[in-house]
């Protein structure tokens, strides 16, 4: 008798202690912010559902449909997840306005993955100054980094500026005598990605022989890349969005222009830019990539794919699995996912950020083997590292070391 | 090119609307007033958000009106004289420091002239003409704010951020509700100068324009200073509209001021019907809050909900809410009378 | 001078979007008097038909028959059902029923087909045409393909009693009215018409710039202005308008210096409005004359 009930003592303490482990200094006692109560947590967000930028919808639907199957299961330490989702439009002033009634209407407890540049800049002096986390935003502006002046505002994704610096690093060392072309989307995107690729290459900038920039309003490139053909460049550097590197990749064939062929990743997907422009003309494509890509055959038999192909079938059939969007979303709401466990019962907006900026290793199921979240009070850049890749076949080929593109400041 | 010429009996593109029926009775407006000076007080700051914004939109859609409904002329290019105020006000307050109620006048001031000169050569067109060069405008408005040359004060494809002022002499109330109160003020007084600028001589003179241009400059009216100065008074309050919208959602950017910007404005004018100035703010509550409403219903075919809603008022009412009130009016003479 | 005369080129190919876009647009001021803002979505959707029907193992030929039927069906049905019970509202009433059909089409199809590219196969082949790399055949056949839609449209306009008649019902309904015309029927036949010419040009469009539900936004600016520069009431200028807006657009881009590339559209569009201002009928639009 009683060394059952000894038993069941140590039984405890042990569960006790494993759970005091687990949840970090929030012990038992409960603690919450608006937002989050015993049965649910509010989480809030902005996306583009219409306007010209409807095509990136649909993170915000994979996000849903991840919430609601890990609500199906039970939810994060018995909390149900209630997510609020508003359609922006692209707008800023619309962003304002939606993200004021979710903070102040819906009260929820977080803004999380709010899409775009312009949104997120209209957004975050408003959520620093009222103290709630605006997390992993869905943009790769390098500024999102900044825990000094913005510590309620963290990125996600690898920053444009990291990418670009690792194709500049390539090229100093494997092309030296380079000559570049460079097109670039006339916005925050290109301009970011420009300064990342100048900055990189630094002393040798002048390899750079070519600028071309273009509108996302034009309905063809062709033009801008039949004036980079002729400046006889042999590096092309293609910083587009997924319709205009489709159109580049296949008018370099057309006019059998075959420079070295560099690809942003934000365009990378075989399924919505290499297929529709045609796999023989994207051979021996360079870029980078720090997630696993639903359309490329490799991964069909990776054990984190095949959870996430499972996920889909149950919960979001109707996604289009070539869709890079999707395959971001569920790899981004994993992560929230994660940091909400890691809250444990102090749900608190402080802790969410100090959760959140805690992050040690942690690897989605989505991202590239190798790749993997970690985040400090100091850097609030999840995901750093990424993977150079050539285009072969009908699939990207990984080569080299996973690079940090940590910015040196 | 053809020889034989065309002779239209152009039907005026816009009906003539009396000036009287341009606006609404005196106890109407009190009372319309009463509810504006008191609704904040007992909302939520988010509301009282979106009412600031009700009453900006509002006043651009005014601005449209007096262009459209009073002279005639058709525009598609608001959101360009739009963004010129908003981006004068962040850049004066951000850049030079100037006090955020100074700046209007300002905005005014440049957008006027701005209009002014763009209604030069907009004088030379009518109907689609002059749309697609207003079109032409509004699209060319935000690639020339992300031009590189004006990047160190635009702050380029990066926009502005706009600090939100307190409010004054320690009044014991909330930035969102200061705000909203000055820019009631701000648009009560606007409406005002519009009512009077429709009753005066000027007036007249755009409403001969609208209703028969050839007719007019018969009567002795300079057509072409008249065109020209609707444009400006018309992009003046647009920009007087902008700089309050910079102020009120703190952040300036290319992507704010966008074509799709000029064409809300556009329904909104119609939803309230073309030359009704009281019309505006209806037109502008169509454009804040029935695009919340279709994303209530659906999100993934919010766009299509929004298109139907959207053709629902025109089949019911095509002459906006001029027509509801032209219909409530006349019920309460009837009930009078019995 | 060979960046010159590729320049030149380019633009020419670029152009033949444009003049197949500004045919359509004709097509439809002609009918009804005035400019359809949801035709771009129209032809998109018609594509978006198209391509399903290939996907569904139709052969190319088949398929584009179809959609041709389907969306000179499409064009009447809408212009029944939407915008015959406007005939008496105000013009502007009309053209916020256009932006309302444009959010509608646009949303239904990115509900459908979601928004990833698509791509769209070619009768014509994409290798070089005559050994110019800069002209693919396929440009070289939409170029071909346009300037038959050209022919047929002016005959039909000139020549045909239809034609004719809907020329009458656009311009001077009432007359037409008196004269024995149904000129609400000619106004539907006017719709089909524009409908089925849109689907041509996106079916010839979508190759060159994919397919997807936004494609025609740019695409639509740009044969507005085409049409517009040409002359709202001449197919032959709208063609001509296309390639004009194409080449000159690619030479400021080309050789203004400093701003020129950022601000191509913007530069293109203001001769366009300048062009207005000196001729405002366009280039070859008949004068209109106002009576009193």
């Amino acid at each position: 008798m009683l060394s059952k009930q000894k038993l069941r003592i140590a039984a405890f303490s042990t569960a006790v202690i494993a759970f005091a482990a687990m949840s970090g200094s929030a012990l038992a006692q409960k603690k919450y912010d608006t937002g989050a109560t015993d049965a649910e947590i509010k989480i809030g967000n902005i996306m583009p559902y219409s306007g010209p930028a409807s095509a990136y919808g649909v993170i915000g639907k994979t996000e849903e449909a991840y919430f609601k199957k890990i609500n199906a299961e039970g939810g994060i330490n018995g909390r149900k997840i209630n997510f609020i989702s508003y359609d922006d439009g692209y707008s800023p002033p619309k962003a304002v306005e939606q993200v004021r009634k979710l903070v102040e209407s819906d009260e929820v407890l977080l803004v999380f993955n709010s899409l775009g540049t312009p949104s997120n800049s209209a957004i975050q002096k408003y959520l620093n100054a009222k103290k709630v986390p605006q997390l992993f935003v869905a943009t790769g502006a390098t500024k999102w980094n900044d825990p000094k002046n913005f510590p309620w505002t963290m990125g996600w994704q690898p920053s444009y500026q990291s990418e670009a610096r690792i194709y500049a690093k390539y090229l100093i060392k494997e092309k030296p005598d380079a000559k570049i072309a460079i097109m670039f989307q006339n916005d925050d995107f290109g301009k970011d990605y420009l300064k990342g690729l100048k900055d990189g290459l630094g002393a040798k900038a002048s390899m750079v022989i070519a600028e071309e920039s273009y509108e996302p309003t034009e309905p063809t490139i062709d033009n801008h890349i039949v004036k980079l053909k002729a400046t006889g460049a042999d590096v092309f550097i293609s910083i587009t969005t997924p319709k205009f590197a489709a159109q580049a990749i296949k008018k370099l064939a057309e006019i059998e222009w075959k420079p070295l062929h560099i690809l942003s990743n934000v365009s990378a997907s075989v399924g919505s830019v290499i297929k529709p422009a045609g796999f023989e003309n994207a051979e021996g494509i360079l870029s980078a990539a720090y997630a696993k890509d639903g359309a490329d055959s490799q991964w069909d038999n990776d054990p984190g794919m095949k959870k996430f192909f499972t996920f889909l079938e149950k919960y979001y059939p109707e996604a289009n699995k070539l869709d890079g969007s999707v395959v971001y979303g569920y790899g981004v709401a994993q992560t929230m996912v994660k940091v909400l466990e890691m809250c444990g019962d102090n749900l608190t907006r402080e802790n969410v950020m100090k959760q959140a900026a805690s992050l040690k290793g942690f690897a989605p199921d989505t991202l590239l083997p190798g790749v993997t979240i970690s985040t400090s009070p100091t850097d609030f850049a999840p995901i750093e590292q990424l993977q150079m890749m050539r285009f072969k076949g009908e699939k990207w080929e990984l080569f080299g070391d996973i690079i940090s593109g940590e910015l040196s400041h | 090119m053809s020889a034989v010429e065309d002779v239209v009996t152009e039907a005026p593109a816009v009906e003539a609307v009396p000036k009287r029926a341009m606006t609404l009775g005196y106890g109407t407006s009190l009372v319309m007033l009463g509810l504006l000076i008191v609704a904040p007080m007992f909302v939520k700051n988010f509301i009282i958000f979106q009412l600031t914004m009700l009453l900006i939109y509002g006043l651009a859609v005014l601005a449209l009106n007096i262009l459209t409904g009073g002279s005639g002329q058709f525009s598609l290019g608001q959101s360009a004289f739009y963004a010129v105020g908003a981006y004068t006000s962040a850049i004066l307050m951000e850049h030079v420091g100037m006090n955020y109620a100074l700046t209007l006048p300002i905005a005014g001031i440049v957008c006027f002239g701005f209009g002014f000169l763009f209604g030069q050569p907009a004088l030379r067109l009518s109907g689609v003409y002059l749309a697609l060069a207003t079109f032409a405008l509004a699209t060319a408005m935000p690639q020339l704010l992300k031009l590189g040359y004006f990047e160190h004060w635009t702050g380029g494809v990066q926009g502005l951020v706009v600090t939100k002022p307190d409010a004054p002499f320690g009044l014991p109330m909330s930035q969102d509700m200061w705000l909203y109160y000055f820019t009631l003020v701000v648009t009560i007084a606007i409406y005002i100068f519009s009512v009077n600028l429709l009753r005066s001589r000027s007036g007249r003179a755009f409403m001969a324009i609208r209703d028969n241009e050839i007719a007019a400059s018969a009567m002795g009216i300079d057509v072409a200073l008249y065109k020209t100065l609707a444009f400006g008074v018309s992009a003046g309050i647009t920009g007087v509209a902008g700089g309050l919208g910079a102020i009120t959602v703190q952040f300036v950017a290319p992507d704010g001021y966008t074509i799709s910007l000029a064409i809300n404005l556009f329904l909104g004018m119609v939803v309230g019907g073309v030359g009704w100035l009281p019309g505006s703010i209806v037109g502008s509550a169509f454009i804040i809050f029935v695009p919340n409403i279709a994303e209530g219903i659906s999100k993934g075919l919010s766009g299509a909900v929004f298109g139907i809603l959207l053709f629902l008022v025109i089949f019911l009412v095509p002459h906006g809410a001029r027509q509801v009130a032209i219909v409530a009016q006349q019920l309460i003479g009837k009930l009078k009378k019995n | 001078m060979e960046l010159f005369t590729n320049q030149v080129l380019a633009g020419i190919a670029t152009g033949a979007i444009y003049a197949c876009m500004a045919l359509a647009v004709v097509m439809i001021y002609q009918a009804i008097d005035h400019l359809n803002f949801a035709q771009g979505e129209m032809a998109m959707f018609s594509t978006f038909v198209c391509w399903q029907l290939m996907q569904w193992g139709v052969p190319y030929w088949g398929a584009f028959l179809i959609t041709l039927v389907f969306s000179f069906a499409g064009g009447i049905a809408i212009e029944r059902l939407l915008f015959k019970p406007l005939a008496k509202a105000p013009i502007l009433t009309n053209v916020a029923g256009f932006i309302a059909l444009y959010a509608i089409i646009n949303s239904v199809a990115g509900l459908i087909w979601d928004f990833t590219i698509k791509q769209f196969p070619t009768p014509f082949g994409s290798s070089p045409f005559l050994g110019s790399q800069l002209i693919s055949t396929h440009q070289a056949g939409m170029i071909g393909v346009t300037l038959m839609l050209l022919v047929l449209l002016f005959v039909f306009f000139r020549f045909t009693r239809m034609g004719l008649a809907m020329r009458a019902a656009a311009s001077l309904p009432e007359s037409a009215r008196l004269v024995g015309i149904n000129t609400s029927w000619m106004i539907a036949l006017g719709w089909g018409m524009a409908a089925a010419i849109g689907a041509i040009a996106g079916m010839l469009i979508a190759p060159v710039v994919f397919l997807e539900p936004n494609m025609m936004l740019g695409v639509l600016i740009y044969g507005f202005a085409a049409a517009v520069l040409g002359g709202l009431t001449s197919p032959l200028g709208a063609v001509v308008g296309g390639f004009l807006v194409g080449v000159f657009e690619n030479l400021v881009g080309t050789y203004i210096p400093g701003v020129g590339n950022e601000l191509k559209l913007p530069i293109a569009l203001a001769l366009i409005v300048t062009v207005l201002v000196v001729n405002p009928a366009g280039l070859f639009g008949r004068p209109i004359v106002k009576r009193v």
